[in-house]
């Protein structure tokens, strides 16, 4: 089992590597970063321009690949901050990373790891009780949320909690921002929290909202079979065949459709931190595209890309430790 | 066709073995019907349509979708104002008998924006997802179908693809779409592309690679029946066996992914305009108008409201639409209790 997860794991990486460079070279294609320099006042000379963006190695004079290679290259050769080189406002682009990703993973893990957990409670309740009125009303409002972007959940939350602190007269939820500067202690771990809360319940919600139709139809699936008619009959009770010969096996799919659906929620909580103005990596890559800064992006490519490594090697994990059959 | 009708009437075997509700009543109005007219069997398709009637949500998503495509089409013959004609004399009013929307900070009628947003996004919508599953056809069978080279490459390429959220792609694209004429040189001519074009290429380009996948898989397992290799050894050629064989055995997967793709094109345009990175001013579209509402949320909802409702009932519309279809095409989808 441990070689075929390392195999797997191997492959991803490779995939990462290549997809990361092929994002680097779309990037310097499309971009434009001298726009930056262009139309100021005073002129600044083309020379001048020409030495500052030799300097971030994104000239657009040199030849794409050429780019690309030296981007490539100054991974491997350059010292730690420097490997991935820096964004456009001179900061090394590894450095802005260490202080953001932990915003974004502070909201990302929550946020999915909920969306996982209540996708399959719900989506497996919705089965065992088939066009009775709760699964009907949890059917039609997983539509609804799958259907709702999660900047448009996000602002909706927002309204609402505007309304309730006005309703309260104090600031029960804080709303702007990853977090309060200023408080210290336990309170800045509540101030955290506190800041969390919203975000995480848009990220969770939309993402429980798939989960739950696809676990859904898998769990239908499965309590049609003949092995849970088996465990009936030899004398299981109805919640022991459910769980331990049902769930089991229903979530064996669902670990593919995790991975897969990772990326979905990557994006979405990108859309997430510019709602809050957090200052996290989606914001970081957003904020990249607008200012036309390839660094950065590459940057948060590289993030991004390895995120996913990590849950699809989880994702295979997962899938191993529910199917026998791949642990040969 | 006028054939001799069958001895045994109720031997439609499709329809006895449909177990759907209401049938019975179409079995009672087709055999009145079929009294005086010669037998036909019935048709995959026709068996589909029919338990598709019987689907509450495909006649609810239907009904909205529907609604949302005559509001957009024909919803500004009522209205007196234009896209971006600014109102001097009401600024931040909110849905009147003058403005059935209201109007945003500088007098711009909501509804006349609506209207318009709504036909932007349709319309890449319904161009965009049938691009992805043209592609997501054409290389999944071929890869199936060939094998080989052909299907390591393609292979590697979906792979390659599916390691990056689209959205990043598109994003990475989107300066196309704001400043063509900072494109080198050799990729000027994806300026000169009207921008809802270029968006429905790129979604299009970026959302096949999940169905090519299942294509392929089935490809696979249809290449090898008998009438595929009788063709192939009579010396069909390969597109012809695609299109006649292969295709049309897919088929239903497609058109399953065809109608959840307009979903999934629709929050992707609207997600990049959302962020500036989409359709530009002076064009509007479903997310320039949320981008503009979301500022004004709390203060003056109905700029907010307005847009993300209707985004939010498409979006449902179609989701319950396609998932209607999957259960009428595919009845194992749903199958009862045991």
């Amino acid at each position: 089992m441990t070689t075929y997860i390392l195999r797997r794991f191997v492959n991803y990486a490779i995939l990462t590597a290549f997809a990361t460079v092929f994002v680097y070279i779309a990037a310097s294609l499309f971009f434009y970063p001298r726009k930056r320099y262009l139309g100021r006042n005073p002129p600044i000379p083309e020379s001048t321009q020409d030495a500052i963006l030799s300097g971030y190695g994104i000239n657009d004079k040199d030849p794409v690949l050429l780019r690309a290679w030296w981007w490539f290259e100054r991974i491997i050769t350059e010292p730690f901050p420097e490997k991935l080189g820096q964004d456009l406002t001179g900061n090394w682009v590894i450095q802005e990373m260490g202080t953001r990703a932990g915003v974004s993973l502070r909201l990302l893990v929550l946020g999915s790891l909920i969306a996982a957990v209540l996708g399959v409670v719900l989506g497996v309740w919705g089965a065992v009780r088939q066009y009775k009125a709760s699964d009907q009303i949890v059917s039609y409002a997983s539509f609804v949320l799958i259907s709702t972007p999660t900047f448009v959940g996000g602002v909706v939350l927002m309204i609402l909690a505007t309304e309730l602190n006005n309703l309260l007269g104090f600031q029960a939820i804080r709303f702007t921002g990853s977090y309060t500067p200023g408080f210290t202690g336990w309170e800045k771990w509540w101030d955290y929290g506190v800041h969390l809360l919203l975000p995480t319940i848009a990220l969770a919600l939309f993402g429980a909202a798939g989960y739950s139709r696809y676990q859904r139809s898998i769990m239908l699936d499965v309590l049609g079979s003949d092995y849970i008619r088996t465990a009936r009959a030899k004398g299981a009770t109805r919640s022991r065949a459910l769980v331990k010969h049902g769930v089991r096996v229903a979530l064996i799919p669902m670990s593919t459709y995790f991975a897969y659906n990772f990326g979905t929620l990557v994006s979405g909580s990108a859309f997430l931190e510019i709602v809050f103005s957090w200052r996290g990596m989606g914001q970081y890559g957003i904020q990249a595209v607008q200012q036309s800064d390839v660094n950065a992006l590459a940057g948060t490519v590289c993030f991004t890309a390895i995120l996913l490594l990590i849950s699809s090697t989880l994702s295979e994990v997962l899938y191993a430790a529910l199917d026998p059959r791949v642990r040969v | 066709m006028s054939t001799t009708p069958p001895a045994d009437r109720a031997g439609d075997l499709a329809e006895d073995l449909e177990p759907t509700a209401g049938l019975a009543r179409h079995q009672k109005r087709n055999r009145r019907r079929q009294e005086d007219k010669p037998y036909r069997p019935v048709s995959r398709s026709r068996l589909v349509l029919r338990r598709l009637r019987t689907k509450p949500n495909f006649w609810i998503g239907g009904v909205i979708v529907l609604l949302i495509v005559l509001f957009a089409l024909f919803g500004d013959l009522i209205n007196v104002y234009e896209l971006n004609q600014a109102d001097p004399y009401s600024f931040n009013s909110p849905p009147s008998a003058q403005h059935y929307f209201g109007t945003d900070a500088i007098g711009m009628d909501l509804y006349a924006s609506m209207t318009e947003a709504l036909r932007m996004s349709l319309l890449i919508g319904f161009l965009a997802a049938p691009l992805a599953t043209l592609v997501a056809a054409f290389l999944g069978s071929l890869a199936g179908y060939l094998g080989g080279i052909f299907e390591t490459l393609t292979n590697s390429l979906i792979n390659l693809l599916l390691v990056l959220p689209v959205f990043y792609m598109l994003m990475i694209i989107s300066p196309a779409l704001a400043t063509p004429e900072t494109l080198p040189e050799w990729l000027q001519w994806i300026g000169f592309m009207p921008s809802w074009l270029l968006l429905v290429i790129a979604i299009g380009l970026f959302s096949w690679m999940i169905m090519a996948q299942i294509v392929k898989n089935q490809t696979k397992s249809l290449k090898e029946r008998e009438y595929v290799k009788a063709a192939r050894f009579m010396g069909v050629g390969t597109l012809a066996i695609l299109r006649r064989h292969i295709i049309p055995n897919v088929a239903s997967l497609l058109i399953i992914d065809a109608a959840l793709g307009v979903a999934m094109a629709i929050l992707a345009e609207t997600s990049l305009s959302f962020f500036g990175l989409g359709i530009q001013a002076p064009a509007v579209s479903l997310g320039t108008l949320l981008q503009d509402g979301t500022g004004a949320a709390v203060s003056r909802p109905w700029l907010f409201v307005i847009p993300a409702g209707f985004l939010v009932a498409l979006l449902t519309g179609v989701a319950l639409v396609g998932d209607a279809l999957r259960d009428a095409i595919d009845p194992t989808s749903e199958v009862n209790r045991a």
